[in-house]
């Protein structure tokens, strides 16, 4: 990895910043986030991963990280974090920002009828606002 | 005359979860109040924006917060999804001056500034009711029926938003399914996430996170799961399908707190919803001579 001193500030690390509210320097990786993430365990790299990557201004490694999507937003994060870091906001401004780019990340066409069907409408709509722009 | 609370059922309560909406309704009716149904409503969102810059998707809770106001100061809720989305939009349209000028010129184009109280309708038998009274009130003991109480992660987080209970050690519905007569089990997800909106596109994810929870409730011995999320509901049967599908074996039935109070409350089983196959409580109840 090289870590280049003109990409620690650059506009995608300030644009997360500005987003999703967080300020990546009050992380000081205890790790604790990752720890109680349940779904740290699909994700290339888990929370605290993710905030380290930014301090670091590794946009490519987090702007194609599957994390951003498998973020249930659960909050386990922001609950345990011993400096009051939401990385669930974090993960959620990648998500946007992609989202307001017309990058869906679900195929609302293509979803299972039985899903349609069966599903409260709450897994539909929250499934939208996370995964359709 | 009966003390009337206005409620906000929520789309979920208004088709697939029934039961809950019902078995609430009529429990209420038992215990001295009516859950008035909001003359006007839309959905809530199903899910509070995580960034401040996100004002549009504010807008959807704070116009049933608008709408709401002019029925009472107070708004009760069932589903733990509606609860969070709009307590959690309730506070900043209360204290955010910005963010609130942003949601109301921009989208509701109606003055709100956060002057209702939002409650879920466990703090409404806690705080309103008391769970000695409802104690008092049950027909039907349980008789020691071991309850897995999952409260999930909209119910609790975050703590200085939502504030029901202790974020990580609530005893809320414990306290309640205790009043009914079951004996609640302590179980170490229950706190943990059901895999939530992954149920789009994410099975192989809900279905570990699900089955965790459900093995996790039966390892500790509790006979029944209970919720007030009916995504978490909807996660859980669904991994437990998938599950069977494959050849495992974990039949617990997953039901809403509602109908566990409406039984003990001596309600009649048909208007619960108390299902079918797995989902079926009754076999159980026979068993115990309840």
């Amino acid at each position: 990895m090289k870590i280049d001193r003109e990409k620690l500030h650059s506009p995608f690390v300030e644009q997360v910043e500005r987003v999703s509210g967080e300020v990546f320097a009050n992380c000081y990786q205890c790790g604790n986030c990752t720890g109680g993430c349940p779904v740290s365990f699909a994700m290339d790299y888990g929370p605290s991963q993710i905030i380290r990557l930014l301090q670091l201004g590794q946009e490519q490694l987090v702007a194609t990280a599957n994390s951003m999507w498998l973020c249930v937003g659960c909050l386990q994060c922001y609950s345990r974090c011993p400096k009051g870091v939401s990385a669930a906001s974090i993960l959620e401004a990648l998500r946007q920002m992609t989202l307001r780019k017309g990058e869906d990340h679900e195929d609302v066409g293509g979803l299972p009828f039985p899903f349609l069907k069966d599903a409260p409408q709450q897994a539909i709509i929250s499934g939208f606002r996370k995964f359709v722009s | 005359m009966m003390m009337k609370i206005p409620y906000y059922p929520g789309c979920t309560l208004n088709t697939v979860a029934k039961g809950f909406d019902v078995s609430a309704r009529e429990s209420a009716l038992v215990l001295g109040f009516e859950l008035k149904e909001l003359d006007q409503w839309n959905c809530c969102g199903a899910s509070f924006p995580l960034t401040p810059d996100n004002v549009m998707g504010l807008a959807a809770p704070a116009k049933v917060l608008a709408n709401a106001s002019s029925e009472g100061d107070v708004v009760a809720t069932l589903c733990s999804v509606c609860y969070n989305v709009l307590k959690r939009t309730n506070k900043v349209m209360r204290d955010d001056r910005d963010r609130r000028r942003e949601v109301i010129s921009g989208f509701i184009e109606e003055e709100y500034e956060g002057g209702l109280d939002v409650v879920h309708f466990l703090e409404v038998l806690r705080d309103k009711v008391g769970f000695d009274r409802v104690r008092g009130a049950v027909k039907r003991p349980l008789k020691g029926i071991k309850a897995g109480a999952y409260y999930g992660c909209m119910l609790l987080r975050p703590f200085d938003d939502v504030g029901i209970d202790n974020a990580e050690a609530p005893v809320i519905f414990e306290d309640l399914l205790r009043a009914l007569g079951c004996e609640p089990v302590e179980f170490p997800n229950k706190i943990e996430c059901c895999g939530a909106h992954l149920a789009m596109g994410g099975e192989d994810i809900v279905t570990r996170l699900s089955s965790n929870v459900m093995a996790s409730a039966a390892g500790s011995g509790a006979e029944i799961i209970v919720t007030s999320c009916p995504l978490c509901q909807y996660n859980l049967v669904k991994s437990r399908e998938r599950m069977m599908e494959e050849g495992g074996d974990l039949r617990i039935p997953v039901l809403y707190f509602t109908q566990i109070l409406g039984l003990a409350l001596g309600q009649d089983e048909d208007i619960l919803e108390l299902g079918s196959g797995l989902h079926d409580i009754r076999p159980l109840l026979e068993e115990r001579g309840i």
